[in-house]
C-alpha cells in the first residue's frame, strides 16, 4: 500500500500520529478524493449525476416553473393527421413543425398526438430511470456483498454452491424472463398496485438477476483479504464469523463495492429503458425514458425530436455515470499515479 | 369470429415487436433514404379513389406482380386459414363456390357465384342450398372438378378431431346430419361415409342441408372452404405445400413457410369459365418477413407492388406519406369495417348502474380518441355500433351529442349524479401493452374521464393474452375491476348478425375467450337479435339490427372510439386496383402490373 508515504502530505493540519489507524485509513480516501478532484472528466460526470438527481428530486418545482404537469394533454397545438405539431397553432393547415414545437412555453417541444409537454415528462421520466437504477443497484450490491463475501470466507462446498448458482444467474436470458413475469404477476400481487408494483417489479427483476457481476468480485476481494493479519488476529482472539465477515471484512470491501456499484447503475438505467421499450415498464400516462424512445418509433419521420430527446438524456445520463464511476475507480486505485 | 379477431391480433402484436427490435439506429437509417417519390409508369389516380373506383384500369397482361408481408403467411392451405388476405389471395389457385364481387365500392361485399353457375337455389324452409358447377372447370393436370371434391374439402377442414386447426367451422355448425361424422381420417376405404349434410346427386351438382335456416350462408360458402380438394391429393396440413390448382396460377415449387412463395400460370385454367378473375401478371411472386417499415418504403419507391397482409401501412411511414402531397395521390384511405371502442363492463361496479356508464359516453372527448387513432385518417368518430358498410347503419343516430366532439361535461355530471356517484368514482382500463395506439387511446379515454371525477388507471396486458385470461375472462375482468377495456370487432363478414352477436348477445358471455367483454345481457337485445336472424326479408332485417344498434347505444356498454380506415398505398404500376369491402384490402384478383 502506498498510503502511508503520503500521510505527510495531508492537507487541513490533520496530524496523521496522533489519529492512529483511523487516520491512515482516512488519508487513503483524502488522496483518493485529491486524485478525483484532479480528473476533469470524472468531476464533469460528477457535476451532471448531482444535477440529474436534483431534476429528479425537483421534478414538481422545474415542472411548475418551467414547464406544465407531466400528463396535461395540449392537443389544440397538434396536427389531427399526422400527430406532429403545427407550426401555426391557430391554422390547423400550416403543416408540422420540424422541430416538434420547441418554443419558450415549450422548451423541448410536444410528444406527438398527446401535445404534452416533452420537458415536464423529461423531468418526471428522471425520477423513475433514477429510482428503479438506484433501487435494482442497491438491491444488487446487497445479496452480491453478502454472497460474495461468504463464499470467499468460507470457501469449500459453501463456494461451491454459490459460484454455480452465480454461474446459472449470469446464463439466464434475462430480458425474456423480464418480458415474462411481468406479464404474468398479477396487479395486487405483494399487496402492491399500479406503478408502486411496477416499480417493485422492474428493481426486482434488474436487481435480483444482476447481483454475480458484484458477487463475483466480493469473492475475488474476500479470498485474498481473508489470508491478511488481521483477519488471522481476530480469529485468534476468538472472533465468530459474523464478527470477522462483517466487522472485519466488510469495511475493507467498501471501495470496490462503491466504484462498481456506480458502474452498474448506467448498465440498470438501460436496462430498465429497454424493459419499458419492451412494454413491460411503468404503466402509462407516467412518464419513463424508454416508455417515450418506444412510442417515438411511430413517429420518427414526421417528429424527429420526440426520438432524440429520450434518447439523448438516457445517453447522457448513463455517459455521466459512467465517467464518475470510472474516475471514482482511478482515484481508489493504488497501483495509479498521481 | 373471436377467433379471426385473435389471430389478427397475434399478427400485429408480432409486427409491434419487429418494430421494436428494429431500433433507433435503423429508423433513422431508413428516414434517411426515404423522400425517393415513386417513378412507375401508370397514371398516380388521386387520394382515396380506389375506395370507391378502379384506378388505373388496364387489360394489359405480363409482369410479376410482387407481393410482400411483415410476417409470414399463415398458411396457403385454403382450408386451413382464418386470415383475411389468405381469403383473398387463395383465389389465385383455389376457386370456391361463391367469392365477394369483383366491382369496387359497396358491391363488393355482395356474394356473386365463382365456380357456381348462379346464386345458389334456396328451399322454402330456407334450410336447403342447391348450386350448380360451370363447365370446362380443371385443376393444373387438366383433370376435371366434381363437386364431391368439394365436399371432401369441407370435411377435411371442419370435422374429426384432426381436422384442420386454423380455419373456422360454421359448416360444422350449420349442416346438418353430420354430427356423428369423424373426418376423412376416420374411414380410409369411404372417407366421405356418414356426412350426409352435403349431397352431390352428379358431378355438377352440390346440396346443402342446415340444421336451422340461416340466411347469411352465402357467406360461408365463399370461404376458402370451398375450394376443391381432390382426395389422392389431400396430405392433411402438408397439403399446403403445393396446393392442387383449380385457378389460373399455380404454384411453382413447394412452399415452406418463410421461404416465400411463386405463382405461374396455369394452362389449364379456362378464362371463359371465371368471371372473377383478371389473371393479368404472367408471376406472382411472395416475400415474407420482411421489415414493416421495408415494405412502406419498397412500396412508395416502387420496388414492390401489394403488402399483402392488406392492413396498411405502418405508423411510421403513414405520417410521411400523409403529410406529403405527392405521395398522397396514392393513398387510398377506405374504413375498413371494423370498430374500435371501449367495452364498458356492466357488472363492475358502479358502472353496473346504467346512468354510470351513460356518464361516461357523456365524458369521452372523441376528437381526443381519434387522434390516438391517427385522427381522420385513422378511422371515423362514429355514432353507433354498427359500421356504415353492413345494413343497420344509423347516420342519424346521435345520442350523446357534443360540440367538436369534445364530449358534454354537464350532461355527464348529471348522470353521475343520477347514479349516485356525484363526486365521480374510481375505474381500472385494460389494454393490449404492445399496442401504442390502443395504450394511446386508453391514455385519451383516462384523460377525458377525469374531467367529470372518474379516475382511470391504465393496465396493461400482453395482447397474445388478452382477450382469452384477461379482457376475455369474465372472473379477472370482476377481480381486477376492469370497468374499462380497449377491444375492436371485425365480423366474418359484413352482415348485423356477423357483427352484432358475438360482442352484444347474452348468451355468448364465454368463461374465457369471451368477447362480449362488456357482459352485456340485454333482454330486449337478446330477443332483437335472435329474431333477426331468422328474418328473411330484409328491409325489416335492416331496421331490427337500427333498433338493436340504437338500444346498445343506450346502455353505454359501448363506447365507440373509431370505424377504422386503413392508409394502402398504390404504387403508380400497379394496375386495376380498387378496395374490396368484402376482404377490407384491395381485391388482389383483378390487379395487374406494368413493373417489370
Amino acid at each position: 500500500m502506498s498510503a502511508p508515504s503520503h500521510a505527510p502530505d495531508q492537507v487541513e493540519g490533520v496530524d496523521p500520529a496522533a489519529e492512529g489507524w483511523v487516520a491512515a485509513e482516512r488519508s487513503l480516501r483524502q488522496i483518493a478524493w485529491q486524485r478525483f478532484r484532479r480528473d476533469k472528466v470524472a468531476m464533469a460526470g460528477a457535476v451532471v449525476v448531482v444535477l440529474l438527481i436534483a431534476m429528479a428530486v425537483l421534478a414538481p418545482l422545474l415542472t411548475r416553473l418551467f414547464g406544465f404537469p407531466p400528463n396535461e394533454f395540449h392537443q389544440d397545438l397538434m396536427d389531427p393527421l399526422t400527430g406532429g405539431a403545427l407550426n401555426d397553432p391557430a391554422n390547423p393547415t400550416s403543416g408540422i413543425d420540424p422541430w416538434g414545437g420547441m418554443s419558450g412555453t415549450h422548451l423541448l417541444g410536444l410528444e406527438p398526438v398527446t401535445g404534452r409537454d416533452m420537458f415536464s415528462r423529461i423531468v418526471y421520466g428522471a425520477q423513475i430511470s433514477l429510482l428503479v437504477a438506484f433501487g435494482a443497484t442497491v438491491l444488487c450490491v446487497f445479496i452480491g456483498t453478502v454472497l460474495g463475501i461468504v463464499a470467499g470466507y468460507f470457501g469449500g462446498w459453501v463456494d461451491t454452491v454459490i459460484s454455480r448458482a452465480m454461474d446459472i444467474f449470469l446464463a439466464f436470458p434475462l430480458l425474456l424472463f423480464a418480458i415474462a413475469l411481468a406479464g404474468v404477476i398479477p396487479d395486487g400481487a405483494f399487496g402492491l398496485q399500479g406503478n408502486g408494483l411496477r416499480v417493485a417489479l422492474l428493481i426486482f427483476i434488474i436487481g435480483f438477476f444482476n447481483w454475480p457481476y458484484i458477487g463475483r468480485i466480493v469473492r475475488g476481494q474476500t479470498l485474498t483479504l481473508k489470508e491478511r493479519e488481521f483477519v488471522e488476529a481476530a480469529r485468534s482472539l476468538g472472533a465468530g464469523s459474523g464478527h470477522i465477515l462483517f466487522r472485519e471484512l466488510l469495511p475493507n470491501l467498501v471501495t470496490p463495492i462503491l466504484v462498481y456499484s456506480t458502474l452498474l447503475i448506467p448498465t440498470n438505467i438501460i436496462f430498465e429503458a429497454s424493459l419499458s421499450f419492451l412494454g413491460v415498464g411503468i404503466n402509462p400516462p407516467t412518464p419513463s425514458w424508454g416508455g417515450m424512445l418506444s412510442n417515438s418509433l411511430d413517429f420518427y419521420t414526421t417528429s424527429p425530436h420526440y426520438v432524440i430527446i429520450p434518447g439523448l438524456a438516457i445517453f447522457i445520463t448513463v455517459l455521466a455515470f459512467n465517467l464518475f464511476g470510472d474516475g471514482l475507480r482511478d482515484a481508489f486505485d493504488p497501483r495509479s499515479s498521481d | 369470429m373471436d377467433t379471426r379477431q385473435s389471430r389478427k391480433a397475434r399478427n400485429l402484436s408480432k409486427r409491434a415487436l419487429g418494430l421494436a427490435a428494429l431500433g433507433v439506429g435503423s429508423a433513422l437509417f431508413l428516414s434517411a433514404c426515404g423522400g425517393g417519390g415513386g417513378t412507375g409508369g401508370g397514371a398516380a389516380g388521386t387520394f382515396d379513389q380506389g375506395t370507391t373506383e378502379v384506378v388505373n384500369a388496364s387489360e394489359e397482361q405480363g409482369g410479376t406482380l410482387r407481393y410482400a408481408m411483415a410476417s409470414n403467411i399463415e398458411s396457403t392451405d385454403p382450408g386451413n386459414t382464418y386470415y383475411g388476405y389468405v381469403w383473398n389471395f387463395s383465389r389465385y389457385y383455389a376457386r370456391t363456390l361463391l367469392t365477394y364481387s369483383p366491382e369496387p365500392g359497396d358491391k363488393s361485399t355482395e356474394p356473386v357465384p365463382d365456380m357456381a353457375t348462379e346464386m345458389p337455389k334456396v328451399s322454402d324452409d330456407g334450410k336447403t342450398y342447391t348450386l350448380t358447377l360451370r363447365d370446362g372447370l380443371a385443376y393444373e393436370d387438366g383433370s376435371p372438378i366434381v363437386t364431391e371434391d368439394i365436399k371432401y374439402a369441407i370435411a377435411r377442414s371442419n370435422y374429426g378431431d384432426d381436422a384442420l386447426p386454423n380455419g373456422p367451422r360454421y359448416f360444422k355448425e350449420l349442416l346438418a346430419d353430420s354430427d356423428d361424422y369423424e373426418g376423412v381420417n376416420a374411414n380410409p376405404s369411404d372417407p366421405l361415409a356418414g356426412f350426409d349434410g352435403i349431397e352431390t346427386p352428379d358431378e355438377k351438382t352440390i346440396v346443402f342441408h342446415l340444421k336451422e335456416p340461416f340466411a347469411d350462408f352465402p357467406y360461408v360458402l365463399l370461404q376458402p372452404q370451398t375450394a376443391p380438394v381432390p382426395a389422392d391429393a389431400d396430405k392433411g396440413e402438408q397439403y399446403q405445400e403445393q396446393v392442387v390448382s383449380s385457378g389460373p396460377y399455380k404454384f411453382d415449387g413447394k412452399w415452406t413457410p418463410g421461404n416465400g412463395l411463386t405463382l405461374v400460370r396455369n394452362e389449364e385454367w379456362n378464362a371463359d369459365s371465371d368471371p372473377i378473375r383478371t389473371a393479368l401478371p404472367d408471376q406472382i411472386t411472395v416475400e415474407e418477413g420482411v421489415d414493416q417499415n421495408e415494405i412502406d418504403q419498397r412500396l412508395v419507391n416502387g420496388e414492390l407492388d401489394v403488402d399483402l397482409a392488406g392492413t396498411g401501412m405502418g405508423p411510421a411511414k403513414k405520417g410521411e406519406a400523409l403529410s406529403n402531397e405527392d405521395d398522397k395521390v396514392n393513398i387510398d384511405n377506405p374504413e375498413n369495417g371494423s370498430l374500435r371502442y371501449v367495452a364498458v363492463n356492466t357488472v363492475v361496479e358502479p358502472l353496473d348502474d346504467e346512468a354510470c356508464r351513460q356518464a361516461v359516453m357523456y365524458a369521452a372527448d372523441h376528437d381526443s380518441m381519434q387522434r390516438a387513432w391517427g385522427g381522420a385518417a385513422g378511422g371515423e368518430i362514429p355514432n353507433d355500433v354498427i359500421p356504415p358498410q353492413i345494413a343497420g347503419h344509423d347516420p342519424d343516430l346521435d345520442l350523446y351529442p357534443s360540440k367538436d366532439d369534445k364530449g358534454d361535461l354537464d350532461k355527464a355530471k348529471e348522470k353521475l349524479k343520477e347514479c349516485g356517484e356525484e363526486d365521480g368514482f374510481s375505474t381500472n382500463l385494460g389494454v393490449r401493452a404492445d399496442r401504442p395506439t390502443e395504450v394511446a387511446a386508453a391514455e385519451a379515454v383516462q384523460q377525458s374521464l377525469d374531467r367529470v371525477g372518474i379516475e382511470v388507471e391504465i393496465k396493461q396486458f400482453p395482447s397474445d393474452t388478452f382477450t382469452n385470461t384477461q379482457a376475455g375472462s369474465p372472473d379477472f375482468v370482476h377481480d381486477n375491476e376492469l370497468g374499462l377495456n380497449i377491444y375492436g370487432w371485425i365480423p366474418d363478414w359484413p352482415t348485423g348478425y356477423g357483427f352484432l352477436s358475438y360482442i352484444a348477445h347474452g348468451d355468448n358471455i364465454k368463461d374465457a375467450g369471451n368477447s362480449n367483454i362488456s357482459e352485456l345481457d340485454d333482454k330486449e337485445i337478446n330477443k332483437m337479435l335472435d329474431e333477426a336472424v331468422r328474418t328473411e326479408d330484409s328491409d325489416e332485417q335492416a331496421r331490427l339490427y337500427s333498433d338493436i344498434d340504437r338500444r346498445i347505444m343506450e346502455t353505454g356498454a359501448i363506447l365507440p372510439i373509431v370505424f377504422e380506415k386503413s392508409v394502402l398505398y398504390r404504387p403508380d404500376n400497379l394496375t386495376n386496383v380498387h378496395f374490396s369491402q368484402g376482404y377490407s384490402m384491395y381485391d388482389y384478383m383483378t390487379l395487374g402490373t406494368t413493373g417489370s
